[in-house]
């Protein structure tokens, strides 16, 4: 029996498939000059080429991971825009089982009214886990899914490293400074702040996007009566001036390298 | 609504945490500016010993409870909240780190107040606090009004000297009723990891030469070691390279890695995230190469170049050799 028992447990047989929920916010590329629109408050967001937020990229693949090994499906959830089709089919060649595009709102929506509105389209999908990046560029009023966490009334925990599940437990650990972690345990359900996914996130062929952009079906849900507010206002918004930190070397690679040499050579002396 | 300003202290295995010794020195000045009182928040098995560090403060409330010992997202929300709704402070600090992320953020849907993160800087403006933000990685900066009778800031660690809030001393000391909802959590704390010790330790390096994911691949990490070594110094990077498994943990820099202070710090491909900031700016001089002249490592760094670092440092290290 008890061999049994745990011939089972190596398996992972015993443990629960889970439905692992990934909400996924678009970013601005961070790689692309960001300039600020005409009243200063926000940045333009006119010509802005947007991408999946990088640590939601990490949930996603830690989501597959956790798929992979015990069962279970991975749903993603994203809110409309011009990039969020492509985003979500790109998730489904990764591996999701199901792409849910949220309407009905702004672009630019703070971390509040977002966690919101992903509470609500959670209230329709049965789930046992949320795993969301642990934060997001923009989230100038706090991460998402500590505040969703809150909004569902499920536990969260975030700067989570490592997920392993043993029958409906999960332990966790959650990363502080210096390398040191703590960890926890926990049933479903919980939201996960995902830092860091066990390997580097996968890449969808583009082949397989192209494919399911043809095939594959997007779910849709209406956001209805979502409060906006965040409870603070941006007054200014702008780029740090640049050149008040360092003095910039220029010249061909020989003479910057020389310049560099002296610099150092002078602070070593 | 009163008008202190309320510190929430941070502690792991029963030491305070820099970042709260900073958020007491800014909390100092904001109660000034408003005319409060500075309370420092300590949420723990037994308060004492915490509060006789707390000296900058004027009151320290605590919350004692077993439960408390170590952080827990839930019990510490339920014991913060319940000083927040007893003293309703003007403002409330909390640090932008792992336990103050889960904090913050909880603490502003539980008690309906509004959060502004990523916070590098609090001014008091009449009946307003200014919060300006590191956003996008430190790309765009904002300022935005907190009016609201009372609000959360979440201040990104670094931002402030820890000086002005280091003095011994203890203040006077409130212990509050530990709320019965406190064991009631589903999450359990289990125990500590502390990280191996691994082949170098970086804060002890007088010369780094620090990698970012820039470097593009594993396979170009050789051209960086060649430059450590003919400075005498050692590799570190930032946290996608650790993450990628390039090298190992103890050489990451930053808010989840290690604080560095070395003399001279190169930065070769990182953008300067406030998270990488944090554990290097401090650093006597700081060279950054990156081809992107709006990467914010400029606004840190004594010495720049918006060069490709695979032309410039070959180069550098050939003069240095
Ligand atoms: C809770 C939390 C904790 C974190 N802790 C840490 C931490 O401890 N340390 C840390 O570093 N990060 C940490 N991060 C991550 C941080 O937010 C950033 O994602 C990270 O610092 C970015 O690393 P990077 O600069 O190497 O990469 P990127 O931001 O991608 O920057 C790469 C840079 O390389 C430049 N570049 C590209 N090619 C070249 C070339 N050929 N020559 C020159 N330049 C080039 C690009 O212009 C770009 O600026 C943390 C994040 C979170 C959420």
């Amino acid at each position: 029996m008890v061999r049994a028992d745990r011939f089972q447990r190596d398996e992972g047989v015993d443990t629960k498939p889970m439905n692992i929920v990934v909400p996924i916010k678009l970013v601005p590329d961070l790689v692309e000059e960001l300039e600020i629109n005409e009243d200063g408050t926000d940045i333009d967001r006119e010509f802005l080429t947007y991408r999946i937020n990088e640590f939601d990229d990490h949930a996603l693949e830690e989501a597959l991971q956790l798929k992979e090994k015990h069962g279970g499906s991975v749903t993603v959830l994203a809110l409309e825009s011009e990039e969020t089709d492509k985003v979500l089919y790109t998730a489904l060649a990764k591996g999701a089982d199901r792409a849910v595009k949220v309407t009905g709102l702004p672009e630019g929506l703070s971390s509040h009214a977002l966690a919101r509105t992903m509470g609500q389209a959670l209230s329709n999908i049965d789930y046992d886990l949320v795993l969301v990046g642990v934060q997001a560029a923009d989230d100038r009023d706090g991460q998402l899914g500590v505040l969703l966490g809150k909004t569902l009334g499920i536990p969260h925990l975030s700067v989570v490293t490592d997920i392993a599940v043993e029958g409906n437990t999960l332990t966790l650990h959650k990363e502080y400074a210096g390398g040191i972690m703590a960890q926890f345990e926990t049933e479903p359900k919980v939201v996960l702040g995902i830092q860091a996914a066990r390997v580097i996130p996968r890449y969808a062929p583009v082949s397989r996007v192209r494919q399911l952009m043809k095939e594959a079906e997007l779910d849709e849900v209406e956001a209805s009566d979502i409060d906006l507010g965040s409870g603070t206002s941006v007054r200014r918004m702008y780029t740090p001036t640049r050149g008040e930190g360092a003095e910039m070397l220029e010249g061909d690679a020989e003479e910057i390298a020389s310049r560099i040499a002296d610099i150092i050579n002078e602070k070593r002396s | 609504m009163s008008q202190d300003i309320l510190v929430v202290v941070e502690h792991l295995d029963n030491v305070i945490s820099d970042v709260t010794f900073e958020l007491l020195g800014k909390g100092r000045e904001l109660a000034t500016a408003t005319g409060g009182k500075l309370l420092a928040a300590v949420l723990t098995s037994s308060a004492q010993s915490l509060a006789e560090k707390l000296g900058v403060a004027d009151q320290v409330i605590g919350v004692e409870d077993p439960q408390l010992q170590h952080f827990n997202p839930e019990s510490y929300l339920t014991a913060l909240s319940s000083v927040v709704e007893k003293k309703a402070p003007r403002l409330v600090l909390i640090a932008n780190t792992s336990m103050g992320m889960d904090l913050g953020a909880s603490l502003s849907v539980e008690r309906n107040l509004p959060l502004v993160a990523y916070a590098a800087d609090v001014e008091m403006e009449g009946d307003a606090a200014i919060v300006t933000s590191h956003l996008y990685g430190g790309k765009i900066y904002s300022e935005s009004v907190l009016d609201a009778d009372s609000g959360i800031v979440s201040i990104l660690a670094g931002s402030f000297p820890a000086e002005p809030g280091k003095k011994d001393g203890t203040p006077e000391l409130e212990i509050l009723a530990a709320p019965p909802a406190l064991s009631d959590t589903r999450l359990r704390f289990k125990s500590l990891i502390q990280p191996e010790a691994g082949d170098v330790d970086i804060t002890q390096e007088d010369i780094l030469v620090a990698v970012g994911r820039g470097i593009q691949s594993e396979d170009n990490l050789p051209l960086a070691e060649e430059l450590a070594k003919a400075l005498g110094g050692a590799v570190c990077s930032s946290r996608p390279i650790v993450d990628n498994k390039w090298l190992e943990k103890n050489r990451q820099v930053g808010k989840s890695g290690l604080k560095v202070k070395p003399r001279v710090y190169i930065a070769l491909g990182i953008s300067g995230a406030p998270e990488h900031i944090e554990g290097m700016k401090d650093a006597e001089l700081i060279v950054a190469i990156n081809t992107d002249e709006t990467a914010p490592i400029f606004e840190h760094a004594h010495y720049g170049v918006t060069e490709d670092l695979f032309d410039i440092v070959p180069a550098l290290t050939e003069k240095l050799k």
